[in-house]
C-alpha cells in the first residue's frame, strides 16, 4: 500500500473512526468496513486485535502483517477437512513455521494463537514462547507434528498462560514430562488445560501440584491414563471448576507406597465438592458402576460428551433423565434408539446433538435408525445443530425434523450404507433431504448420504440460499447436481464431494462463484485434467492443487484427476508445494 | 500410519476386535510350549468356547458377520475415510474396543468377571484384568503388552509362554533382564505363569506380577517339579 499524506482534517476523521471501531468485533463486519474506502480500511486495520484466516495458503503471512500492526489474537485454519478421514496426503502441507517467524518479528503483544489442521513442530512452540513475552492462550485443534517437549517449553517460558488446550492433536509420545515445566514457585494464571488426546500418562503428582496452585482454573481435560482415583483428588483441589473432563473414570489402581493397604475412596462424593461444573466429557475407559457418582451434577449439565464410552440404554436413562438443563449432547449410537427416546423426554433444551458409530463398517447392525431421530425431533423442539450416524434411514423421519426443529441450522446426517435409500419405501433420499433445505430457514451446514439423485441437489440449489458447507458423498447421477449447487447456492463457501459423478461441464458452471468460496474439494469424482487447467486458465488468482492421496506422482487415475483441491490467494500459488503436488 | 491401516483391515471384517481373536485362537492351539497340555487344553478350549457361546451371543453373532463380510464381493470391502469419523476417534475406539466391549458381553451375560490386580516391578501404577476375558495364555499374554506398552516387556510378548519342558531354555529365560509373569494362587504360592492349564489357571489365579526373569528364578523349580509330575 502507498504511503500517501494524508491532510490534518483527515487524519482527525481517521482517529475518531478508530476509536469507534475498537467496539467493532464481528469479522464480517471489520470486512465490510475495509471495503468502504482506503481511510476506513486503514482505520480498521489499526484496530482490529482478532484476526481469522480460514485457510493459511489464501495469504502469504507478509501480507498479514503489513496490513494488521496490532494484533493480539489469531486464529489460522490449514488442512481442509477432508483431512481427517485420511484423504489427503500426509506432507501436503499446512505449515506453522512460516507464519509464526513472520510474526515473532511483527507482533510483540501478541496474546493468543488458536490452529486448526496445521503442522506445528516443537520448534513452532519454542519460537511461540520465547517471542510474545504476555503470551496467554494457546488451543490446537487437530493439529499434528510437536510433541510433550514443545509443550513444557510453553509451560517453561509462559508466565502468563491462561490457557492451553489440546484437542484432538496428535501428539508425539516423546514421554517429556511437560507438567513439571510449569513454574512451582507460584501461582498460575492457568484457566483452562486441555490434553485430554494426550496418549502418554503425564505425571500425575506435578499435576495434583499444579491444580493446587492454579485458583482461576475453570476448565480441565484429563486423558485416559488419569484414573478414577486420581479424579476424585484432583476434584476435591479445584471445586471451582465448570468444565471437565474426566479422564479414564475407571478401574486403574494406583500403587501408593504410602498406603500396603489399598483402600478405594467413596466415589458417590468425587462430584460432591463441584457444585459448578456445567460441562462434562471424557469417560475415556468407563467403569459403569462409577456412572453413578456422576448424578449429583447432572441437573446443572448444560453439556455432556459420552462419545468415547459404551454406554448402553439403560445406564444412559440412568443418567440423562436428570439431565433437564442440557444443551450439547455427544454420545455413541450404543444407546439405541430407546436412549435417543429418554434423551427426548428429558432435554427439551437440546441444542446440539451428536450421534457417533461404535460399529463404522457399512454391514454393521444399526442401533439407532429413523426411529431414534423422529423421537429426537418430537422432543427437543430447539435443535439447532444435529450429527447422526445410522445404517438406515426413511424420507418420513427427515421430513418430520425439518417440521419439528425449524431453527436447524447444522444438519449433517450420514447413512453408513453407501448409495442407501429410504428403506421403507425403496425411493431415493431426496425427498427428505429436499425438506430440510426447503424447511430449515436457517440452515448454514448440511451433510448428505444415502441414495440420491440430482433431483436432491436441484432442491438444494432452489433452497439453500444460505447453505456455506456442504458435504457430498457417494451421491448424484451425473453433472447436474454440481450445476445446481453452484449456480444456486449463493452462499457457498465451503464445497466438500467425494466419490461422486460431477464431471468438468459441472465445474465450469462454478467459475462465476469460487472465488467468492474459502475452498472446493473434489476427489474421485470425473474430472480432468483438462477441466482443471480450464478453470485455472479463466481464474488465475485460484490456485489449483491436484494430487492423489497416495503421493504418485501426476494426481491423474487413468482419465481423471484424483483429487482436486482449489481455493483462491491474494499471493499465488505456495511455495511449499511437495512434489506429488500439481498446481496448475 | 501402520496403526491405523491395521485397525482399518479389523474393522472391515465385523466388530473390532474380533479378527484379532480369531487370529490368537489358532496360535493358541499352535503352541509348542504346551505339548503335553495341548490335548488337554484342546478339549477345555471346546468346552470353554460351547460356554463362551451362551454367555457371549454377541460374540457369535461377530464371528458368523465375519464369515459374511469374507464371502461379500469386493466393492463393499473397507473404503478409505468412509464412514467420515475422524481418525482421532477411529484410533481411540479401537484401543477401548478389545477390553471394554467384550466387558460388556460378559457382563450382560451374568457370568461373574474374574478381576485380579496386575501389578509389574517398577510401572508407578496397577492394572486390573478380567481373566474370562480372555480364553488362552497367548490372549492374556497380548493384553498385559498392550496394558503396559510404555514399559518395555522384553521378548517376553512374541515368543509366547514360557516352554517348560525346555529347562536349558527356561533358564535362559530367567537369567535374562526380560520380563516374565508369575501369579499367586489359592494357597498363596508365587508361580509362574503358563505352568497349569488355562481353565485351571484362571480358577486358581488371584493376582498377577511381571516381574524381572531374574527375580523369578526361585519361581522355576516348582514349575518346572508340577510339570514333570503331571506327564
Amino acid at each position: 500500500m502507498s504511503k500517501r499524506l494524508i491532510s490534518g482534517a483527515d487524519q482527525v476523521l481517521e482517529n475518531v473512526l478508530e476509536n469507534v471501531l475498537i467496539f467493532l468485533t464481528s469479522r464480517r463486519d471489520r470486512n465490510a468496513v475495509s471495503l468502504v474506502c482506503k481511510s476506513w480500511c486503514r482505520a480498521e486495520a489499526h484496530t482490529r486485535s482478532d484476526l481469522f484466516i480460514g485457510n493459511c495458503y489464501a495469504v502469504a503471512p507478509r501480507r498479514v502483517t503489513d496490513r494488521f500492526k496490532r494484533l493480539r489474537s489469531v486464529y489460522l485454519k490449514g488442512k481442509p477437512r477432508f483431512a481427517d478421514f485420511s484423504l489427503m496426503p500426509a506432507d501436503w502441507g499446512a505449515h506453522f513455521t512460516p507464519w509464526v517467524y513472520v510474526m515473532a518479528g511483527a507482533y510483540r503483544a501478541l496474546e493468543k494463537i488458536s490452529l486448526k489442521r496445521m503442522l506445528v513442530t516443537d520448534d513452532d512452540l519454542a519460537v511461540i514462547a520465547k517471542s510474545f513475552k504476555g503470551f496467554k492462550e494457546l488451543v490446537l485443534v487437530c493439529c499434528e507434528g510437536f510433541g510433550a517437549r514443545g509443550l513444557g517449553v510453553i509451560a517453561t517460558e509462559c508466565r502468563n498462560l491462561r490457557v492451553l488446550e489440546l484437542n484432538e492433536d496428535e501428539v508425539l509420545e516423546d514421554e517429556f514430562d511437560w507438567i513439571s515445566c510449569f513454574p512451582s514457585d507460584c501461582t498460575t494464571s492457568l484457566e483452562s488445560l486441555c490434553f485430554d488426546c494426550l496418549e502418554s500418562p503425564v505425571n500425575f503428582e506435578a499435576l495434583e501440584k499444579l491444580v493446587a496452585r492454579s485458583p482461576l482454573l475453570k476448565k480441565l481435560r484429563l486423558n485416559r491414563h488419569v484414573s478414577i482415583q486420581q479424579l476424585y483428588r484432583l476434584t476435591s483441589l479445584a471445586p471451582q471448576l465448570t468444565d471437565l473432563g474426566t479422564g479414564a473414570f475407571g478401574l486403574q489402581d494406583i500403587i501408593d507406597p504410602q498406603q500396603p493397604a489399598y483402600q478405594e475412596p467413596d466415589h458417590g462424593h468425587t462430584f460432591a465438592a463441584c457444585k459448578s461444573i456445567v460441562c462434562l466429557s471424557g469417560f475415556r475407559d468407563l467403569a459403569h458402576e462409577y456412572l453413578p457418582a456422576i448424578f449429583p451434577i447432572c441437573a446443572n449439565l448444560t453439556s455432556l460428551n459420552l462419545s468415547y464410552a459404551h454406554v448402553d440404554a439403560q445406564q444412559l436413562k440412568s443418567v440423562i433423565r436428570h439431565c433437564h438443563k442440557l444443551r450439547i449432547f455427544w454420545t455413541l449410537d450404543s444407546i439405541c434408539d430407546e436412549g435417543l427416546q429418554a434423551v427426548a423426554n428429558a432435554c427439551t433444551d437440546l441444542r446440539e446433538l451428536r450421534v457417533f458409530p461404535t460399529d463404522p463398517s457399512e454391514n454393521a447392525e444399526g442401533p439407532v435408525s429413523e426411529t431414534g431421530l423422529l423421537a429426537v425431533s418430537l422432543g427437543c423442539r430447539k435443535l439447532q445443530s444435529i450429527l447422526y450416524f445410522c445404517q438406515q434411514m426413511t424420507n418420513a423421519a427427515v421430513i418430520a425434523m425439518s417440521n419439528n426443529c425449524p431453527d436447524l441450522e447444522v444438519f449433517r446426517l450420514c447413512i453408513i450404507g453407501r448409495y442407501r435409500p429410504d428403506w421403507v419405501t425403496g425411493q431415493p433420499m431426496d425427498e427428505g433431504f429436499g425438506a430440510i433445505v426447503k424447511n430449515c430457514k436457517k440452515l448454514t451446514r448440511l451433510a448428505v448420504s444415502g441414495l440420491l439423485t440430482d433431483r436432491a441437489f436441484s432442491y438444494i440449489g432452489q433452497y439453500g440460499k444460505l447453505v456455506r458447507t456442504l458435504s457430498v458423498a457417494f451421491a448424484a447421477d451425473g453433472d447436474t447436481g454440481l450445476k445446481y449447487v453452484l449456480e444456486g447456492c449463493t452462499n457457498l463457501q465451503k464445497l466438500e464431494i467425494r466419490d461422486s459423478p460431477f464431471g468438468d461441464s459441472g465445474l465450469q458452471s462454478g467459475l462465476h462463484h469460487f472465488y467468492n468460496m474459502r475452498f472446493v474439494w473434489l476427489s474421485s469424482c470425473r474430472v480432468t485434467k483438462q477441466g482443471c487447467l480450464e478453470v485455472a486458465r479463466r481464474l488465475p488468482k485460484l490456485v489449483v492443487e491436484v494430487f492423489r492421496r497416495d503421493e504418485e506422482d501426476g494426481g491423474e487415475r487413468g482419465d481423471f484427476v484424483n483429487t482436486l483441491y482449489m481455493y483462491r490467494s491474494l499471493d499465488g500459488p505456495r511455495a511449499d508445494a511437495p512434489q506429488f503436488v500439481k498446481i496448475l | 500410519m501402520m496403526h491405523l491401516k491395521e485397525t482399518e483391515l479389523c474393522l472391515g471384517l465385523g466388530l473390532p476386535g474380533s479378527c484379532e481373536q480369531t487370529d490368537t485362537a489358532l496360535k493358541a492351539t499352535g503352541k509348542r510350549g504346551f505339548s503335553e497340555t495341548v490335548d488337554l487344553m484342546l478339549n477345555l478350549q471346546t468346552k470353554d468356547q460351547s460356554s463362551s457361546v451362551d454367555m457371549n451371543d454377541k460374540k457369535l453373532q461377530s464371528s458368523t458377520k465375519n464369515n459374511k463380510d469374507l464371502t461379500k464381493p469386493p466393492a463393499k470391502a473397507q473404503v478409505v475415510g468412509w464412514p467420515p469419523v475422524r481418525n482421532y476417534r477411529k484410533n481411540v475406539m479401537a484401543q477401548k474396543s478389545n477390553t471394554e466391549e467384550t466387558e460388556k458381553a460378559v457382563a450382560g451375560g451374568g457370568s461373574a468377571a474374574s478381576f485380579v490386580k496386575v501389578s509389574m516391578d517398577g510401572a508407578p501404577y496397577l492394572r486390573k484384568v478380567d481373566l474370562k476375558l480372555y480364553e488362552s495364555y497367548q490372549q492374556l499374554s497380548d493384553a498385559l503388552a498392550k496394558m503396559f506398552s510404555s514399559f518395555t516387556m522384553g521378548n517376553y510378548g512374541s515368543q509366547g509362554m514360557i516352554d517348560f519342558m525346555n529347562e536349558s531354555k527356561l533358564m535362559d529365560l530367567l537369567n535374562s533382564s526380560e520380563y516374565v509373569p508369575s501369579y499367586e494362587d489359592k494357597d498363596g504360592d508365587w508361580m509362574l505363569v503358563g505352568d497349569v492349564p488355562w481353565q485351571m489357571f484362571v480358577d486358581s489365579c488371584k493376582r498377577l506380577r511381571i516381574m524381572k526373569g531374574s527375580d523369578a528364578i526361585g519361581l522355576a523349580p516348582r514349575a518346572m517339579e508340577k510339570c514333570k509330575n503331571r506327564s
